[in-house]
């Protein structure tokens, strides 16, 4: 075994998982490792307290009642705003779009910024480590606009080539829009670098921030990008929530996407005219428990502290990334000199259904599969890879048990 | 839950070596299925003449469970009627949902496959070569997917 600095003292580890309810149960007679936090995190007791206060206390609808309850609930959804700017730092609340998550977001610019600014034969740029979330809607753009999709390589590493970037970004390219971290190889751009090239160009920069806000500290003002998404189930919220930040300057000129109330001033059927920002873009009764599950989230890593989960998160990708190149025939997918704090995986001989399935038997929760990113996939010629991705509160003996039953997976079925 | 019962030495044993593996030059019937959530791919080819299944080849990749159900169909159905194959389909189908079924005389060693019940996940990875063999024989076009 590996001797590696802990940055985090054991114990505080402890004291924050006993806050996760779902951490401290069984599953298959095993203590339950969850390692399946870049699908989803799972939700701290301050999350899950504060939703069902709302719930119970201050249910009911907002901007529309004078009663206390709508009051009330008011407050709370726009103090949930309120916690989302100050933790990826924008200027103002009016940049900060509550949708159902990243998916949403994504497809929210696509249908505003895209149909308004593309003609045909203009260019939309995409990286090949992208989620389907960041594919298929700029997909759809091009097959209304006439635009084209232009993917920069990535090298056998699973690094984005930035000089293939430059080279693709021309007088064509609208829209430049990235993952900051990818999910299926744990990557992580220098995306303030890919930002500024476009930034310098005039093409209006999208990042696809789900895999980056979990375990970073994000400032977009810093990073100078004109959209950033993210959604609050992977972020230690619940899901049916997520973050669309849009730079003022860009979002006051875009049409409305959705249509219905609360996104309009007035309505008569001869004209309509619509709400200011953030409110324009947010057609419908919201999602407010959601809204009040993220912002106590967001208090709640505020108090554990960005830098601290960084430094956790380091040190078990170091441990986990060393334990399971012992395992005879295992190969890393994924292999940056940066990475997220998540690992994926092929065993020889085995596919991973069948590693996902003897996992789960020991009590271990990985994710198998393409991870809804196929030209990844296709790119290393694998059907699917094991990913095990970490969290604040996951812990070296988790990753012990994890490496036991890949051992015993192999005794089993090679 | 019991991996032993998942993991048979009958499944060990045709994931290892897969019976009837590859593709037949000349099929008469051939069809393709995919299995999306685990990336399972596989092409059935068929000799069919005058009522029975006469010869069967399966390629492609996938889970030790659809790789070993592929092989022990494969041999289970060679050299029996369209009727008698049909006749499979349903006691294997029966046999992968549901729970109290007792796998009948006429399964042979495709009871090996009992066990996949009792992991709700799996099931599409049993019946994966069982769907795309039906597609085969009735001369579909469009590859089956379990979704
Ligand atoms: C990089 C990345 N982008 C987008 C998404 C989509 O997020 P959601 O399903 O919450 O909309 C995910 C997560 O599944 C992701 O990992």
């Amino acid at each position: 075994m590996i001797a590696l600095a802990t940055e985090v003292p054991p114990g505080d580890v402890e004291r924050l998982r006993a806050q996760f309810p779902a951490l401290c149960r069984r599953v298959n007679g095993h203590l339950l490792a969850y390692l399946d936090n870049a699908a989803s995190a799972q939700q701290p007791a301050a999350v899950i307290d504060a939703i069902a206060d709302y719930s119970r206390n201050h249910h009911s609808n907002v901007h529309r009642g004078v009663h206390t309850l709508s009051q009330e609930a008011t407050a709370l959804y726009e103090g949930a705003r309120g916690k989302v700017r100050g933790f990826i730092n924008a200027a103002s609340e009016r940049e900060i779009i509550f949708v159902r998550g990243t998916t949403e977001a994504i497809n929210l610019v696509a249908n505003t910024l895209g149909r308004t600014r593309l003609q045909p034969g203009d260019e939309i740029v995409i990286s090949w480590l992208e989620h389907h979330a960041n594919i298929v809607p700029w997909q759809l753009l091009c097959e209304q606009t006439g635009a084209r999709l232009r993917v920069v390589p990535i090298d056998r590493r699973g690094v984005v080539d930035f000089d293939a970037y430059r080279a693709l970004l021309g007088p064509r390219t609208k829209i430049v829009s990235l993952a900051h971290v990818s999910n299926a190889l744990g990557t992580v751009l220098p995306i303030g670098e890919f930002i500024a090239e476009a930034r310098d160009r005039g093409i209006a920069t999208v990042v696809d921030g789900a895999q980056a806000v979990p375990h970073q500290r994000i400032d977009v003002q810093a990073l100078g990008c004109d959209f950033y998404a993210f959604s609050g189930h992977k972020m230690y919220g619940p899901t049916g929530i997520g973050v669309l930040y849009g730079r003022e300057a860009v979002l006051a000129t875009l049409p409305p996407w959705q249509g219905g109330g609360d996104m309009i001033l007035t309505v008569s059927f001869e004209r309509t005219t619509y709400n200011s920002l953030p409110w324009r873009f947010e057609a419908g009764t919201p999602n407010i428990a959601g809204a009040v599950g993220l912002g106590a989230a967001i208090d709640w890593l505020a108090e554990v502290g960005m830098e601290r989960i960084a430094a956790h998160e380091a040190e078990l990708l170091a441990y986990a990334t060393a334990r399971l190149l012992t395992i005879p025939g295992l190969t890393i997918i994924g292999t940056a000199p940066d990475k997220a704090s998540l690992v994926s995986f092929t065993v020889d001989g085995i596919h991973p259904h069948d590693l996902g399935t003897v996992l789960d038997a020991e009590g271990v929760a990985v994710r198998t599969g393409h991870h809804c990113a196929m030209p990844v996939m296709e790119f290393f010629d694998l059907p699917a890879t094991a990913r095990t991705s970490f969290a604040l509160y996951n812990t070296r003996a988790e990753i012990e048990q994890l490496h036991a039953a890949l051992t015993r997976a192999i005794g089993m079925l090679r | 839950m019991d991996l032993a019962d998942l993991y048979r030495d009958v499944i060990v044993d045709h994931n290892r070596n897969p019976r009837n593996r590859g593709r037949l030059p000349q099929p008469s019937h051939s069809a393709e299925g995919n299995n999306p959530l685990c990336g399972d791919q596989l092409r059935v080819t068929l000799e069919v003449s005058d009522g029975v299944l006469r010869d069967i080849r399966c390629e492609g990749r996938g889970c030790a469970i659809s790789t070993a159900s592929a092989s022990l169909m494969s041999e289970a159905v060679k050299g029996h009627s369209l009727a008698e194959v049909a006749g499979l389909f349903g006691q294997v189908h029966q046999m992968l949902t549901s729970h109290d079924a007792v796998p009948g005389p006429d399964l042979g060693k495709l009871a090996a496959l009992s066990g996949v019940r009792e992991f709700p996940a799996r099931v599409k990875c049993a019946s994966l070569c069982w769907h795309t063999l039906n597609a085969a024989l009735a001369g579909d076009a469009a590859p089956v997917s379990t979704e």
